[in-house]
């Protein structure tokens, strides 16, 4: 097997950081269905495979639900396992990302956020994270191709963590970070790999000395103690694993990555938060805004499952407003941060005015002037002390103004 | 920030030349991004792809640009699309055709007044590389317009770039670059 020379900068979009990262872990089997923007990920790394930089199988298989079934049968088998999909592929592999994580397999999954049909559209929002958000896995978001490259090895090292037994996925903006090309601080292979290290089976079907069973049926009697451990596992035992392995990458390589990104909040009046590539120019936005005196700060959210309730309540204790910037259409309700934001500090201390932006749908450019009206908002909000728009916005699309509640 | 806009059909490597463009210049320590419009994905179609450059982290994330360079590789879209948009005062074009820099801003009069350069970038490939490639030549115009780098380190760093290629082909785009650096007016 070949070792890859890398160079200290790699120019790489998310995608083929993403795919590197697979290499570097030496996955065992990526069963995939490629979809846009995901595709060169698996593509990628059937090269890898194909010009032996990887010991590994790449099954092609019929769909991404296949896609799915094949990953949680070889990491059953006792493999380490990772693949990749976007969207409608996403969509028909929800049914078996349960199975993952009801089974307890360590899979890895990129997830290249696109929207869903209909209309189609292949441009990047985060209606397929959203979809998934219930289905049991631990979920990282990624920035920039840099975070799409760190937090796989962060992902695996979790996720196949004996005392976690999860999968995970590792969620990029599709085009906006899968397709952006930018600068990529690399790990060489022998230390990308030390990182993760040897992978570890647990209960795995190919020992046969030690036969197991899995994927069974319980009933009533059963499937609650099931799901209730998966739940206590989710809540009390990742964030500590998480915290422990964001400590050890930022020791070996100096990026420091947190549950929740604070950006300018020390002094912060109003807070935007949001998820992807928007953080980046958000933060963009809050330093121009800080240069003038005015007190703006960002926070990202980097787990998204199991979300941080403690870090929120704390990061938003001393802020008057703070806008939730959806990147789905809530369809009927409030979108996600918004009623998570409201979850976390409904019972804190804070009294923070919180209103809801939805953003971007389908690829909608997020400008710096969409930012900074947002801001313009909410320090009137904050100067108010109560709401002084609708609880939800519409911005960037065209058309009356739509605004709700 | 220096923010380039390419003007292209799919198909002639807009794509291709800004990330070779980014690749080039994070090796001289700056920091780089190149993206593109997709628009519906088929050959021929026209479409845009975006450079920056900075010598700090980029944060910009937004497809929205006022650039300081505008490239256009393909003739027609002088006409068939508005490369002006979002201009500065002081945005200059490079553009591919096989008119003088004076005939041009004669066909196309929105350009008046503004800094225009001109370089037959279809027809150097056709006669270096063997095919109307024109995004490397448009790299050679851009060296000599910008003098955002030197010419000889970038054509060895480019070299690097198109490592896959035939050594033929990779030789041939070194040509491409020469030419059109020396040519663009």
């Amino acid at each position: 097997m070949r070792k890859m020379e890398l160079k200290d900068i790699e120019v790489w979009d998310g995608n083929m950081a993403a795919s590197h990262a697979m290499r570097q872990v030496q996955i065992d089997v990526v069963a995939a269905y490629p979809i846009t923007p995901s595709t060169p990920i698996v593509e990628n790394y059937a090269t890898f495979l194909a010009n032996d930089y990887v010991e590994g199988e790449f099954v092609m298989v019929e769909s991404e639900h296949a896609a799915m079934s094949g990953c949680v049968g070889a990491s059953a088998a006792g493999g380490r396992v990772a693949t990749a999909t976007s969207s409608q592929g996403f969509a028909l592999m929800v049914e078996t990302l349960y199975q993952a994580s009801g089974m307890r397999l360590p899979i890895i999954l990129n997830v290249v956020n696109r929207a869903l049909a209909a209309p189609l559209n292949v441009n990047g929002d985060h209606s397929d994270m959203y979809l998934g958000r219930d289905s049991g896995w631990i979920q990282l978001d990624a920035y920039n191709p840099q975070d799409a490259y760190d937090l796989n090895f962060i992902a695996f090292k979790v996720s196949e963590d004996h005392d976690v037994r999860l999968p995970c996925m590792v969620h990029q903006d599709g085009f906006m970070t899968s397709h952006t090309a930018m600068g990529v601080k690399t790990l060489q292979d022998d230390i990308a790999y030390n990182f993760v290290g040897d992978f570890k089976p647990m209960n795995d079907m190919l020992d046969l000395d030690n036969p197991v069973t899995h994927g069974v049926q319980t009933e009533e009697d059963w499937h609650f103690e099931h799901k209730a451990r998966q739940q206590n596992d989710l809540m009390t035992k990742v964030y500590p694993k998480l915290q422990a392995a964001f400590n050890e990458f930022e020791e070996l390589t100096g990026r420091k990555y947190s549950m929740v990104e604070t950006y300018n909040m020390e002094e912060a009046e109003v807070a935007v938060v949001c998820m992807g590539t928007s953080v980046k120019t958000a933060i963009e936005v809050s330093n121009e805004l800080n240069a003038k005196g005015i007190k703006a700060g960002v926070v990202g959210i980097r787990v998204i499952r199991p979300w941080p309730f403690e870090k929120i309540a704390e990061v938003f204790k001393d802020i008057k407003a703070i806008g939730a910037l959806d990147r789905s259409a809530p369809h009927g309700t409030v979108g996600m941060l918004f009623n998570e934001l409201a979850g976390s500090l409904i019972n804190s201390d804070s009294n923070a005015v919180l209103n809801n932006y939805i953003y971007g749908l389908g690829g909608r450019d997020l400008t710096k002037k969409h930012i900074y009206s947002i801001y313009e908002d909410l320090l009137a909000n904050a100067k108010a002390g109560k709401l002084t728009t609708a609880t939800q916005q519409y911005i960037g699309t065209r058309g009356p103004k739509l605004e709700f509640l | 920030m220096l923010e380039i806009r390419w003007h292209s059909r799919a198909g002639q490597g807009a794509v291709t030349g800004a990330k070779g463009l980014a690749d080039v210049i994070s090796g001289t320590g700056k920091h780089v991004q190149a993206f593109a419009f997709y628009g519906s994905a088929k050959r021929g179609a026209a479409m845009t792809a975006y450079n920056r450059v900075s010598d700090s982290e980029i944060l910009n994330h937004e497809k929205f640009m006022h650039p300081d360079y505008i490239l256009v590789i393909d003739p027609a879209l002088t006409y068939t699309t508005d490369i002006t948009l979002n201009e500065k005062d002081d945005t200059v074009y490079i553009v591919t055709t096989h008119m003088s820099t004076q005939e041009l801003i004669e066909s196309q009069p929105k350009l008046k007044g503004k800094k225009v350069f001109t370089v037959n970038c279809i027809k150097i490939a056709q006669e270096t590389i063997g095919r109307p490639i024109p995004n490397t030549p448009m790299l050679g115009a851009l060296l000599k317009v910008s003098n955002i780098l030197e010419i000889d380190s970038f054509k060895e760093s480019m070299k690097k770039v198109l490592g896959k290629l035939p050594q033929k082909i990779i030789d041939a785009n070194m040509i491409a670059i020469q030419r059109a650096f020396d040519e663009v007016k």
